[in-house]
């Protein structure tokens, strides 16, 4: 990547459901290292977006770069994170089976060393052996979170983070990615929660209906009135 | 990551996933079974029948049991969104096409493997006489089976109607392969030598197996990536 | 503008299948071994040929669709399949009831009878499949990729049972290497073609209209929803 350009360049990007537009001519730039707060209502096409981004999904019309390259090429996925919906573990394998996967996927190389070593910190080590359907829906949500960071990704990508989250596992999350930024990496998560991503967020963009309405560096107004970002720039009820 | 070892990483899941619950593979081999012992009833095995159509019993047997095995490949991946998991992983969509592939060859030899003895005891058939034939036919066969199923099962694997859309696709577009598998089995249980005409059916296989192999990875990044 | 057009196909459509009729059932002669049943050939063939040419753009457009992701492709993809399914189904109508009549019997597992069959399943299969797709984009994405597996397929399987079972009456057309035809009882064949392509042609405007009004109501909805 060259020095200086942004870690994500979105330039002009469409998505359409059939003939619905669920992104409209959106542009915008995310700078490395800085942590965007995706803000908008539900179905506004936050979720659209991070797909785009994560290489889930291609743009109708419109450029993205990520990391300095396409989404869909194999060595910008391998310093992408995603932390969706979904936890993305299989029930049947165990806690280590889970992240040794995932670690082989990324091509690290002792994936087996990484799987423990991120149990350790996510304080799994002791169930190790369990399978992830035994487990409670706590665990299941920090073996989720070890699967998305453990590849050390310069990019990660939340999709709602805290609204399925519990109160250890949205503390978990919230070292790991001061963490994350403190390494470097860039963080991009969509949410309506305003407090818990404003405290976190250096930046803000806010989506109404596909359009980008604001974009902008995350301001005192905002920390101290959750509300005021959407009665400036949201649509007239 | 080198093309193969990734393809490997998710063939090697999902045999461990398999293995561990052992859903897919247990069911299809009983359902194996059950139809094995269905057919008895459709005809009288005596040995001249079970000559003449003991390549199509086997074959219809392989190709039903098979819709279960392909059917949880993809499904397995639907709880707790882990397609997308894989989608996002550095891995390429040719990558996990190929290591579902070979995931559901492996499990569908397994079953050919318990159903094909059985299938000699239970109709006085011959088998072993021509084995290493066989194992080829059994081989090219079963890999046609195993790429139209997991390019189908990929394809439907988002569908509300999966498990009803799968066999819809799949026996169809399969045709020719069981078509030449049906044929050359016939032969080879049957006790009689491969003639010159015999071997259009291995090319058919062989043609069938390379053209939508490659389709198949072709095609991959579309059917994943919306 | 554009329904008018509509019209003078269905006009010119119309007044050719007239003619086509007037020339087959008054002016042409009874065949020498089949009697008055040979007429059938008159639909048979120009729809077996119809519902190929339908199929053949299907490919085409579903190509076309993945390579531009532009909807109208995928509306043409699936009006012309469906256009073709129709065809198809005439073919083997059409065939049996002459079968029933020459060989005695609704149905043989003759080459061309089973490989039409399996070809009609497939595409019986990528309807479903549209069907069952809720979302347009989607819908035409893996429905695409279905058509070009399902073309590719009707090749080999037209191959394969060629190499099997053949019981159906070899070409008739000279340009396919037959010869079975006097002359004059030949261009009735061509001109029903035409026929019916331009019948097939309507019909996919009509149903290509529908399909992109579909399209409309559906992103309608969805604006709707959105709030």
């Amino acid at each position: 990547m060259p020095d200086g350009a942004a870690t994500v360049q979105i330039e002009g990007v469409w998505k359409y459901f059939g003939d619905y537009p669920a992104l409209r001519d959106i542009s915008f730039d995310v700078e490395a290292g800085a942590c965007l707060a995706l803000l908008g209502r539900n179905g506004a096409g936050k979720t659209t977006l991070l797909r785009i981004l994560g290489g889930l999904s291609r743009p109708a019309r419109g450029r993205v770069r990520v990391l300095g390259g396409d989404a869909r090429t194999a060595s910008v996925r391998e310093r992408i994170g995603i932390l969706g919906h979904g936890i993305g573990v299989y029930d049947e394998l165990s806690a280590t089976e889970n992240l040794e996967f995932h670690a082989r996927l990324h091509g690290m190389r002792d994936p087996r060393a990484v799987a423990l070593h991120w149990l350790e910190r996510t304080n799994l080590l002791p169930v190790r052996d369990g399978l992830a359907r035994e487990f409670s829906r706590g665990m299941r949500q920090r073996l989720a979170v070890a699967r998305a960071f453990l590849h050390e990704p310069m990019l990660m990508l939340l999709d709602e983070p805290f609204t399925a989250l519990d109160d250890r596992a949205i503390a978990l999350l919230q070292s790991l990615l001061a963490g994350a930024r403190s390494r470097g990496a860039t963080i991009i998560m969509s949410t309506h929660q305003l407090r818990e991503a404003l405290e976190l967020a250096s930046d803000v963009a806010l989506i109404l209906r596909g359009s980008l309405a604001y974009r902008g560096e995350r301001t005192p107004e905002m920390l101290a009135d959750a509300g005021w970002l959407y009665r400036h720039y949201g649509e007239k009820e | 990551m080198n093309f193969f070892r990734g393809a490997a990483v998710i063939a090697a899941k999902d045999l461990r996933s398999e293995l561990r619950t052992k859903e897919a593979l247990n069911a299809t081999i009983s359902f194996a079974l059950a139809i094995l012992l269905l057919f008895s009833f459709a005809f009288d095995p005596d040995a001249d029948m079970v000559k003449q159509i003991s390549g199509g019993l086997l074959w219809l047997v392989f190709a039903f049991s098979s819709a279960l095995i392909l059917n949880r490949s993809f499904a397995r991946e639907v709880p707790n969104d882990c397609l997308d998991a894989l989608i996002s992983s550095p891995a390429s969509g040719a990558q996990l096409f190929l290591g579902k592939a070979a995931a559901n060859y492996a499990l569908l030899l397994v079953v050919e493997a318990v159903a094909l003895p059985v299938f000699g005891i239970f109709y006085d058939a011959h088998w072993t006489r021509q084995l290493g034939l066989l194992v080829l036919v059994l081989l090219l066969a079963t890999w046609a089976l195993t790429v139209i199923g997991t390019t189908f099962s990929a394809l439907t694997v988002n569908l509300r109607l999966r498990e009803l859309m799968l066999p819809a696709l799949v026996y169809p577009a399969l045709v020719p392969a069981l078509m030449a598998a049906i044929q050359l089995t016939n032969v080879l249980v049957g006790s009689d030598t491969l003639d010159r005409e015999n071997y259009i059916w291995f090319r058919l296989l062989a043609g069938f197996d390379v053209i939508f192999t490659l389709l198949g990875l072709a095609m991959a990044e579309t059917v994943f990536v919306g | 503008m554009r329904n008018r057009v509509l019209y003078a196909f269905a006009v010119v459509s119309a007044a050719l299948l007239a003619m086509n009729l007037y020339t087959i059932f008054m002016k042409l002669p009874d065949e020498l071994n089949q009697g008055m049943i040979y007429r059938i050939i008159y639909f048979h063939l120009p729809a077996a040929l119809t519902c190929f040419t339908a199929f053949f753009c299907g490919l085409v457009a579903s190509a076309g669709y993945l390579t531009t992701k532009d909807m109208r492709y995928d509306a043409v993809a699936a009006s012309v399949t469906e256009v073709g399914l129709a065809f198809a189904t005439v073919n083997l109508v059409t065939g049996s009831i002459w079968g029933r009549i020459i060989w005695g019997i609704w149905w043989t597992w003759d080459a061309r009878l089973t490989s039409m069959f399996v070809c009609w399943l497939l595409y019986v299969a990528y309807l479903m499949l549209r069907r069952a797709i809720e979302e347009p984009v989607q819908r035409a994405r893996l429905s695409a990729v279905l058509s070009i597996f399902a073309f590719t397929d009707v090749i080999i399987v037209w191959k394969s049972i060629e190499w099997w079972r053949t019981q159906h009456p070899g070409p008739v057309l000279t340009i396919r290497g037959g010869g079975g035809m006097a002359p004059g009882m030949q261009a009735p064949i061509y001109w029903n073609w035409l026929a019916m392509m331009l019948l097939g042609a309507i019909l996919v405007a009509v149903r290509m209209r529908q399909e992109n009004m579909r399209r409309e109501i559906d992103s309608l909805r969805r604006e709707a929803y959105a709030f």
